[in-house]
């Protein structure tokens, strides 16, 4: 039993980056605010897939994220496939950041996120608008993306927290 | 050099499914788009596995949100408790005889029912509904909207009103097997017909995003619309009955508004309309 207990908690520890993903899709964690009659959202799902793409991909799987993305389309109402196809550009590009990088550091990350985000933004701006034909704001577009932009540092203390503290602790337990 | 690289890895990249993974990331990307491109495709076999999904989905999601559901309603709950002395004062303080005005209002219908005879109108709207709860209240900036536990297995419609208490609070526009989607009026693209009473004008009430207020639309130049009139819905688009109170006028900075009667935060049951 205590085996069993043992093994249902270590599963549960390095999949905590899915489970957090998922629970702000399911739950629609991503907040919502009304600012000068600007409606926007702060995308927390972009930050969880991008970091965990660019720092620790082993924990979060590629069919997990596009899976993500389905709900998240059903839950809010877009278009079914959408938000699988901006989770899994983040992923890419996560990817390839950590491809080609050999330095980590915020700054770069954060850089590297920006850059993530305004192509993920326009594809999914471009999809919406031209073939969808969904009447979206652009500046409420870009003043999401901005917020999300600038708390990326937050959750990124938060993660690193995270995987220091639980991941990087359960995976030495595991080896020793 | 430089080029050789890029194309290693990119392939690393799109190509590899590294340890533990069953999908390539081009893959995966491949099926969004294909995913996607269906949502064009309205036929059977695939409306129907969008319905059951969409329910699945629904359904799953709120079992999951019941326990953060359950303390969002503790703290409405406390916080209704707080304001209890205040609303009975108010209540106390209200001048109205309520069975005077239930009786008022049982002679006023009838008497419609009698002139709307007389004059050969036929109803065309109907007066059976649904008492349902809201399994999502998730609001996007795209789509103010919730989702209820009744679908085309109930008779509902896309058009289908639905109001909360006797106030309108919206209409469907997407029915699945058991759930559907009820487009809120404070969405951005909801257009409602009204009539602004007690001087008869006709407008149009379009959400823009605020949860308190609505905008009105098509209002004549020179028209006597004041601060406290009650906006209903006129029933012009044939589909929402008419005299569904919908708001009362509030004027801010000389432009007029609705303010909604409904409390878009604390829904929690729905009554939505169906013909048999």
């Amino acid at each position: 039993m205590s085996l069993f207990a043992n093994r249902i908690y270590s599963k549960t520890i390095t999949s905590l980056p899915t489970l957090i993903l998922f629970l702000v899709v399911i739950l629609g964690l991503n907040i919502n605010i009304i600012f000068k009659n600007y409606n926007f959202i702060i995308n927390f799902s972009y930050i969880i897939v991008f970091f965990w793409s660019l720092k620790k991909p082993e924990h979060l799987g590629y069919g997990l994220i596009f899976f993500a993305g389905i709900i998240n389309d059903v839950v809010q109402g877009l278009p079914i496939g959408i938000s699988s196809l901006d989770y899994l550009l983040l992923s890419a590009i996560g990817a390839f950041i950590r491809n080609r990088s050999i330095i980590y550091n915020l700054i770069y990350d954060w850089i590297s996120f920006f850059i993530a985000i305004l192509i993920v933004g326009s594809v999914n701006y471009i999809i919406l608008i031209t073939i969808f034909k969904i009447p979206i704001v652009y500046e409420s577009l870009i003043l999401g993306l901005f917020v999300t932009f600038l708390i990326y540092p937050i959750f990124f203390k938060i993660f690193v927290w995270i995987d220091n503290m639980v991941l990087v602790k359960q995976y030495d337990k595991k080896n020793r | 050099m430089g080029r050789d690289d890029l194309v290693i890895s990119a392939r690393s990249i799109f190509l590899n499914k590294g340890n533990r993974r069953k999908f390539s990331l081009f893959t995966l990307i491949i099926v969004s788009v294909i995913v996607l491109s269906l949502e064009f495709f309205k036929i059977g076999p695939i409306n129907q596995f969008r319905s059951v999904t969409k329910d699945a989905v629904f359904k799953t999601s709120y079992i999951i949100s019941l326990p953060f559901l359950s303390l969002k309603n503790v703290y409405y709950g406390v916080s209704d408790f707080l304001k209890i002395y205040e609303e009975n004062k108010q209540i106390k303080n209200m001048n109205s005889n309520i069975a005077e005005l239930k009786y008022e209002n049982q002679f006023l219908k009838e008497e419609n029912i009698r002139l709307n005879a007389l004059i050969d109108e036929k109803t065309l709207f109907s007066d059976n509904y649904h008492v349902t709860n809201i399994l999502l209240d998730q609001q996007s900036p795209y789509l103010r909207s919730i989702v209820i536990n009744k679908g085309f297995k109930h008779n509902i419609k896309i058009g289908s009103a639905v109001r909360n208490g006797s106030y309108l609070i919206g209409k469907v526009v997407e029915v699945n097997y058991l759930t559907s989607r009820v487009l809120l009026i404070n969405d951005l693209n909801s257009k409602i017909p009204v009539i602004i009473e007690p001087n008869g004008i006709s407008a149009i009430v379009s959400g823009n995003g605020s949860k308190f207020n609505g905008d009105i639309e098509y209002l004549p130049e020179k028209n006597q619309v004041e601060e406290g009139h009650v906006v209903y819905t006129s029933g012009a688009d044939g589909i929402i009955s008419s005299g569904i109170p919908i708001g009362k006028i509030t004027i801010k900075n000389s432009k007029k508004f609705v303010k909604f009667f409904a409390d878009f935060d604390q829904i929690k049951y729905v009554k939505v309309y169906f013909k048999k």
